[in-house]
C-alpha cells in the first residue's frame, strides 16, 4: 500500500554516511555505518532497542561528533558542522522525547521554527520597517499554512502544553517543517500515538513527502514503516544488518533473527518483521 | 495627600522596574544572575554625568549615552565572562561569583576615577517646573520619569510579545537547546540581551541619580537589592513580574515613609515583601522557579 514514488533511480544520495562509527567509553554503539538516502521518497531505518539508531540521528544533526567516519550531505561534509549550521544547510529533525515550547502556542512554536529561515535584521525590527512588518506577516501566513498539513490549525493559539501527546508528535513535526529542510528527520513519530491517531499521522506525512520533502524516520511501529517507507536499513548492535524494501526486509532471515533472538527485548514491536512471515 | 504619594510611588516605581526588567531579562535568557547589573547601573549615570558635564549635552542625549555605555559594557562583561563560564557549562552559581567580582571592579574603579563623595547632574538639567492637577502636584522629572519608563517597558514587552526575535528569545529562555537546534543563533541572542539589559540599567541609573539627585560609587548596591527582591517577588524571569513587583517596592517605600517613618523605609517595604513571599513563595507571576522570560 501507498508506495506512491521508487528510490531508484536518483544519481547522487543526499545524505550519504561513509564508514562511520562512534563510541561512548569502551562501547561501540555505531561501527562502520555505511547508508546512502537518495532524494525525495521515505526511508526508515529500524532495529530492536539500543541498536544505536538514535545516535545516527545526532550523529548527522551534530549533536554528537563521530568517531571515525564521514556524512556528507549534499556534497558539503558535515564533520565539525554546529546543530544550528546543519539546520541552516537543511536537516530538520524531531526528537523522540518530546521538546516543545510549552509556554507558547502553537502558532508561536512553529514561528520560532521559522527563525532560520527569515532574513530578518535587528535595525528592521527596530524601525519597525515595512519589511519587518511583511515578514511577520508571511511567518504568520506560512506557520498557519504548515500547522494546516498537520491538521492542528483550529488549534493556533493554544498553548503547547495543553496538547494531547500525539497531537504534540505533529506540532514538532509542523515546526521541523518550518525551516522547509530539505531532509526531515523523524524520530519515532508515532511513538505513544492510538492506532487512530497513527493511521491519521500516515496519510499526513504521505501528503508531505509527496510535497517533495525527503524523510528520514526510526520507527518501532512495523506497520507504520512498513506502510510509508520505500528503503529501509535495519541497524543491529551498531551495524547495519539488512537494506532494502519492506517486503524483502519482511522476509530477511537475519532481521528476524535479531527481533526475535533476543528474549530479552521488552520493546519488540507489535507486527515486528518475524510475526509477518 | 494619599493621591500625591501614589505618584511619587509610581515614578519611584517606574525606575525599580526598569532596573528589575534588565535584570530579569537576563536570568530568563541567560539563565543567569548577573550581580553586576547594579554596578552597570552606576556606571551608566556616572558616563551621562560626563556627557552633560563635559559636553553640554541635553537630557535626551544624556539617556543615549546611558544606554549606549551601560549596553557595551554588559556586552564586555558577557564576553569577558559569562562566555567562557557558559563554554564550560559553569554550574549557575559560578556565574553569581563571577559577576559581583565584576561588580566591585567597576565600583572601585569609579571611586577611583570620581572619588567617594556624591556628584549631582547640573540643576538645569531638567526643567523644575511643577504640574498641579486637582491638589497633587507632579514635577516635570516625576512625569518624565513615569512616561519614559512606561514608554520602554511597553517597547520591550511588545517586542518579546509580537516580533520573532521575541519568540526566539522566549524560545530560549523556556529551551535554550531546543532552540539552538532549531537554527536559531543563541549565543548572538545572548550577547543581544545582555545588551539591552544592561542598557535599561543604564537609563535607570541616570533617572535615580536625578530623582535623588545624587551619584555615588555605591548607589548600585542598594539598587542591586532591591532589585533582587523585585524579581524574586515579580516570579524570576517573568517580565510582567518585574513590572508589577518594582511598581509595588516603589509604593511600600513611599508609604512606609509617609506613614511609618523614613527611618523604617527598607524595614517596612522588605517586611511587605517577605509577607507576600511566604504566601506566594514562587513569586507574583512565576510558575516554577525556573527561567523563563
Amino acid at each position: 500500500m501507498g508506495r506512491h514514488r521508487t528510490a531508484a533511480g536518483v544519481s547522487t544520495p543526499l545524505l550519504r554516511l561513509d564508514g562511520l562509527s562512534r563510541h561512548f567509553g569502551g562501547l561501540m554503539v555505531l561501527q562502520d555505518v555505511n547508508l546512502e538516502i537518495p532524494r525525495g521518497g521515505i526511508f526508515g531505518l529500524i532495529g530492536p532497542n539500543g541498536a544505536g539508531k538514535t545516535t545516527v540521528f545526532n550523529l548527522i544533526t551534530g549533536l554528537l561528533a563521530p568517531t571515525s567516519g564521514r556524512i556528507e550531505f549534499e556534497h558539503h561534509s558535515l564533520s565539525g558542522c554546529s546543530p544550528h549550521r546543519i539546520t541552516r544547510l537543511g536537516i530538520a529533525r524531531t526528537f523522540q522525547n518530546i521538546r516543545l515550547f510549552r509556554e507558547m502556542s502553537l502558532l508561536e512554536n512553529v514561528m520560532v521554527g521559522l527563525h532560520a529561515k527569515l532574513g530578518y535584521r535587528t535595525h528592521d525590527l527596530i524601525l519597525a520597517t515595512g519589511h519587518f512588518r511583511r515578514d511577520e506577516r508571511a511567518a504568520r501566513e506560512r506557520a498557519r499554512e504548515l500547522l494546516s498539513w498537520v491538521r492542528l490549525d483550529h488549534k493556533l493559539s493554544d498553548r503547547a502544553d495543553n496538547l494531547s501527546y500525539g497531537d504534540q508528535r505533529k506540532l514538532e513535526l509542523a515546526r521541523a517543517l518550518a525551516s522547509n529542510p530539505k531532509l526531515l528527520l523523524l524520530d519515532e513519530p508515532v511513538a505513544g500515538m492510538n492506532s487512530g491517531e497513527k493511521d491519521a499521522l500516515m496519510s499526513d506525512v504521505r501528503r508531505i513527502s509527496e510535497r517533495g520533502y525527503t524523510i528520514f524516520m526510526i520507527e518501532h511501529d512495523m506497520r507504520f514503516v512498513m506502510g510509508l517507507c520505500q528503503d529501509i536499513a535495519v541497524l543491529n548492535f551498531g551495524r547495519i544488518i539488512a537494506r532494502g524494501a519492506p517486503d524483502a526486509i519482511r522476509v530477511n532471515a537475519e532481521v528476524i533473527e535479531a527481533y526475535l533472538g533476543r528474549e530479552d527485548d521488552d520493546a519488540a514491536p507489535d507486527g515486528a518483521p518475524g510475526a509477518a512471515a | 495627600m494619599l493621591a500625591q504619594q501614589l505618584v511619587n510611588a509610581l515614578s519611584l516605581g517606574c525606575v525599580y522596574a526598569l532596573f528589575a526588567l534588565g535584570f530579569t531579562l537576563i536570568f530568563g535568557v541567560l539563565g543567569v544572575i548577573n550581580l553586576s547589573h547594579g554596578a552597570v547601573f552606576m556606571v551608566g549615570a556616572y558616563a551621562a554625568e560626563q556627557a552633560v558635564s563635559h559636553l553640554g549635552l541635553p537630557l535626551w542625549g544624556a539617556l543615549i549615552v546611558a544606554f549606549a555605555f551601560s549596553g557595551v559594557l554588559g556586552l564586555v562583561i558577557d564576553l569577558l565572562v559569562l562566555r567562557p563560564l557558559r563554554a564550560r557549562n559553569a554550574p549557575h552559581l559560578i556565574p553569581m561569583i563571577a559577576t559581583i567580582g565584576v561588580g566591585i571592579i567597576l565600583t572601585n574603579a569609579i571611586q577611583g576615577i570620581f572619588g567617594a563623595q556624591n556628584i549631582r547632574f547640573p540643576e538645569q538639567l531638567v526643567s523644575n517646573r511643577t504640574i498641579s492637577v486637582e491638589g497633587i502636584d507632579v514635577t516635570a522629572l516625576e512625569l518624565g520619569i513615569i512616561l519614559l519608563s512606561f514608554m520602554l517597558m511597553a517597547l520591550l514587552l511588545l517586542a518579546l510579545k509580537k516580533t520573532q526575535l521575541g519568540r526566539a528569545l522566549r524560545a530560549i529562555a523556556e529551551s535554550p537547546r531546543a532552540a539552538y537546534l532549531l537554527g536559531i543563533n543563541v549565543e548572538g541572542l545572548f550577547y543581544l540581551t545582555s545588551f539591552v539589559a544592561a542598557g535599561l540599567g543604564g537609563i535607570a541609573g541616570v533617572l535615580i541619580g536625578l530623582y535623588s539627585n545624587a551619584l555615588f560609587p555605591l548607589m548600585g548596591k542598594s539598587m542591586l537589592e532591591k532589585g533582587i527582591a523585585v524579581i524574586i517577588l515579580g516570579g524570576m524571569g517573568d517580565m510582567r513580574g518585574a513590572l508589577i513587583g518594582g511598581l509595588f517596592l516603589g509604593l511600600a517605600e513611599v508609604l512606609s515613609v509617609a506613614y511609618v517613618g523614613s527611618s523604617m523605609r527598607d524595614a517596612v517595604a522588605f517586611g511587605l515583601l517577605f509577607l507576600i513571599l511566604l504566601i506566594r513563595p514562587r513569586g507574583l507571576f512565576g510558575t516554577l522557579m525556573e527561567r523563563k522570560v
